[in-house]
């Protein structure tokens, strides 16, 4: 299964200000043990919300654009990465090996992919689905 | 130039997108291909299945989903090849349009790759 | 035990089983004794993470039981052979000190061990079946049941099968080292075909039945991209990688719901997986700028990257991929990619060149019952409008295939 993890973004990753030399270093070095293990499929670094926008859609047939940046960083996304596991858990521990200072925050999500509709969803998939339809 | 597009509706879609999604999505699909923007596309399962990790002094805590509180959770994203951040702003309008729902899209550039 | 512990338990398994097999078999010289090392340790790991927590560093922890456990084991086989009770002392402290000396060295040769480890799972003494095997539990961390799931046989088959492997290996005192630079091409190649049948296994499997399945394709490729990071400067693997890349890419669409399959030039491309393609071009352009030549595994990956270019079926390259065949029929010739190529001539230069190439191979004895040499015929006929001896091929063609839907659908080609 595929899984994308999402850096959320801070004030320091919006004000374009790099990591130092050490999580930069290390940062490199935990993308090579994940590109080692066969686990890396895709990763990449978000430039700042300042040279982003956000398309709402208020109405039907009305569209706005707003460029950004945004103010409300807490849900904003600095990276992605996306990784072929077998499990969610094998995420969590590939997190723990991540060299993610104090602050850091991160998403992550099972990407859908083709094979996992109709009758091949895992049960995983479909069990969630239905805890997550009860509490609506 | 790499555009991300990151899909958040209102509210947060359950189970497989509809068949009528699927279709309207998959002319687009078909059509961004065929002009050689389409880079990635996906969508995510609901966050029932997924989970928010935090580092705090040194220790990491896991919360699995789902996240009912959060608001404009991202659902989906697009990564495609764009002449330019308005060309991508009409690409993303028109998955946006064949998504329909309510929500926002957020256009974010990727770094080199 | 709680659920959520034994998954994290399952997860770092897969994490660092295949580098704590390694590095212990490095240590006792035996694959088959690191591999019972390995267990126990993941045993103790079961019975005490749940109440202590996982370890923050599981890897050190595994392998610090699985050593004091080798430790154990000399100590009691040294004592039973009163011959050598004397030296157990000298023995033991020596042991320590070679543990902690490979403790230090343990690092910088991880790298090393775990080709030493894919090298000899995949050693030419044992069957393929038996490589298959092997390399699924020790490399890919697969547990028997997985691996007997995965090829639909029961499982004291599989737990027969690499229980017998690593006495062979034992038997003939297969070193734990790198093969010698003059054999390393064709144990590079053994290693190689291993990987391609784990994958092949899984992708020829039509959809429909178990889902386990396609998962033998994740495998295949996690340990060719494993390989590839430890071999980064071999063409032929990354070509293998980009191969089964791009073929995994058309997983989803190669199949009807309702189970029949769908030619390639058929195929929803808003179905295949884009992910996938772009790795496997990466890779297929690493191969390329390694080799004055490509290999087998880069030709081949070179002809799917042709149909995975192509946005729609009309904009194949075909006279690219007849090419192509071209090289990979004097490199590794076989009536199979005879065929393969026929059928891109024709494409390229039209069907009666094809038809030319096809009409060689008619004797071809290893093909006698091969559905598709009737069916790619039957094509060609079409296409130069002898339909009547079109309706012949296809008729034939459906009376070899096995597959009943593929019959169907030839049968139903027969009648239009």
């Amino acid at each position: 299964m595929r899984y994308m993890v999402l850096v959320k973004a801070n004030p320091e990753s919006e004000a374009g200000v790099l990591p130092s030399r050490e999580i930069l270093t290390a940062m490199h070095k935990f993308n090579e043990e994940l590109v080692k293990a066969g686990v890396m499929l895709a990763g990449e670094g978000l430039h700042p919300s300042s040279r982003g926008a956000r398309v709402t859609f208020p109405a039907v047939h009305k569209v706005t654009v707003v460029d950004g940046p945004f103010a409300e960083s807490k849900e904003l996304i600095a990276g992605y990465w996306l990784w072929q596991v077998k499990s969610k858990e094998e995420v969590i521990e590939w997190l723990k090996r991540s060299p993610f200072g104090p602050g850091a925050e991160l998403e992550i999500r099972q990407v859908f992919e083709t094979a996992d509709f109709g009758d091949n969803a895992t049960p995983e998939l479909r069990e969630a689905e239905a805890r997550l339809r009860s509490k609506m | 130039m790499k555009y991300m597009a990151l899909f958040r509706p209102t509210r947060e879609p359950v189970g497989e997108p509809s068949p009528e999604e699927m279709a309207a999505l998959g002319e687009l699909i078909a059509e961004f291909t065929k002009d050689g923007v389409l880079v990635a596309i996906d969508g995510l399962a609901s966050s029932a299945t997924g989970a928010l990790i935090r580092q705090t002094n040194g220790k990491m805590t896991v919360t699995d989903g789902p996240f009912a509180e959060t608001k404009e959770l991202v659902a989906g994203y697009a990564i495609l090849n764009a002449k330019s951040k308005e060309h991508m702003i009409e690409l993303s309008k028109r998955i946006g349009k064949a998504l329909g729902g309510d929500g926002l899209i957020e256009v974010r550039q990727l770094h080199a790759g | 035990m709680q659920d959520s512990v034994h998954r994290a338990i399952e997860a770092v398994w897969r994490i660092e089983s295949a580098r704590l097999i390694a590095g212990l078999a490095r240590m006792v010289r035996d694959v088959g004794l690191a591999e019972d090392l390995a267990q126990d340790a993941l045993l103790a790991a079961l019975e005490k993470w749940p109440e202590s927590g996982v370890p923050d560093n599981p890897g050190a922890w595994l392998m610090a039981t699985a050593k004091r456990r080798a430790i154990d084991n000399l100590r009691r086989t040294v004592l039973l052979d009163r011959k050598h009770v004397e030296v157990t002392h000298d023995l033991e402290s020596q042991q320590e000190a070679e543990a902690a000396a490979l403790d230090a060295a343990i690092d910088d040769d991880v790298g090393d061990d775990m080709l030493r480890l894919i090298f000899t799972s995949c050693h030419p003494v044992l069957s393929p079946e038996a490589r298959v095997a092997l390399t699924l539990r020790l490399l890919g961390g697969l547990t028997t049941d997985e691996i007997a799931r995965a090829f639909l046989v029961p499982e004291p088959t599989i737990a027969q099968r690499i229980v017998r492997a690593k006495r062979t290996l034992r038997e003939a005192r297969v070193p734990f080292e790198m093969p010698r630079p003059a054999d390393r091409p064709a144990r590079l190649s053994s290693v190689l075909e291993v990987i391609y049948l784990i994958f092949n296994e899984g992708y020829s499997a039509t959809a429909g039945e178990d889902w386990v399945r396609p998962g033998l394709c994740e495998d295949a490729l996690r340990l060719g991209r494993i390989l590839a990071a430890l071999m980064p400067d071999e063409s032929e693997v990354h070509g293998l990688v980009a191969l089964m890349a791009i073929q995994a890419s058309r997983l989803a669409a190669r199949v009807r719901p309702t189970g029949e399959p769908i030619l390639l030039l058929d195929q929803d491309r808003g179905r295949w997986d884009h992910v996938l393609i772009n790795n496997g071009l990466a890779a297929l352009e690493r191969a390329e700028r390694l080799a004055d030549t490509l290999g087998p595994y880069a030709l081949q990956a070179a002809i799917a990257a042709c149909h995975a270019r192509a946005h729609t079926a009309d904009e194949t390259d075909w006279q690219r991929i007849a090419a192509l065949y071209d090289a990979l029929a004097s490199l590794a010739p076989s009536p199979v990619v005879e065929l393969n190529r026929a059928v891109a001539v024709g494409m390229a230069f039209g069907p009666a060149a094809g038809l030319e190439l096809v009409d060689a191979l008619l004797s071809e004895p290893s093909l006698a019952h091969y559905h598709l040499l009737p069916s790619v015929r039957g094509d060609l006929l079409v296409k130069l409008g002898r339909t009547a001896e079109a309706r012949v091929e296809f008729q034939r063609a459906a009376s070899l295939t096995r597959n009943a839907r593929e019959r169907a659908l030839l049968l139903h080609r027969a009648a239009t």
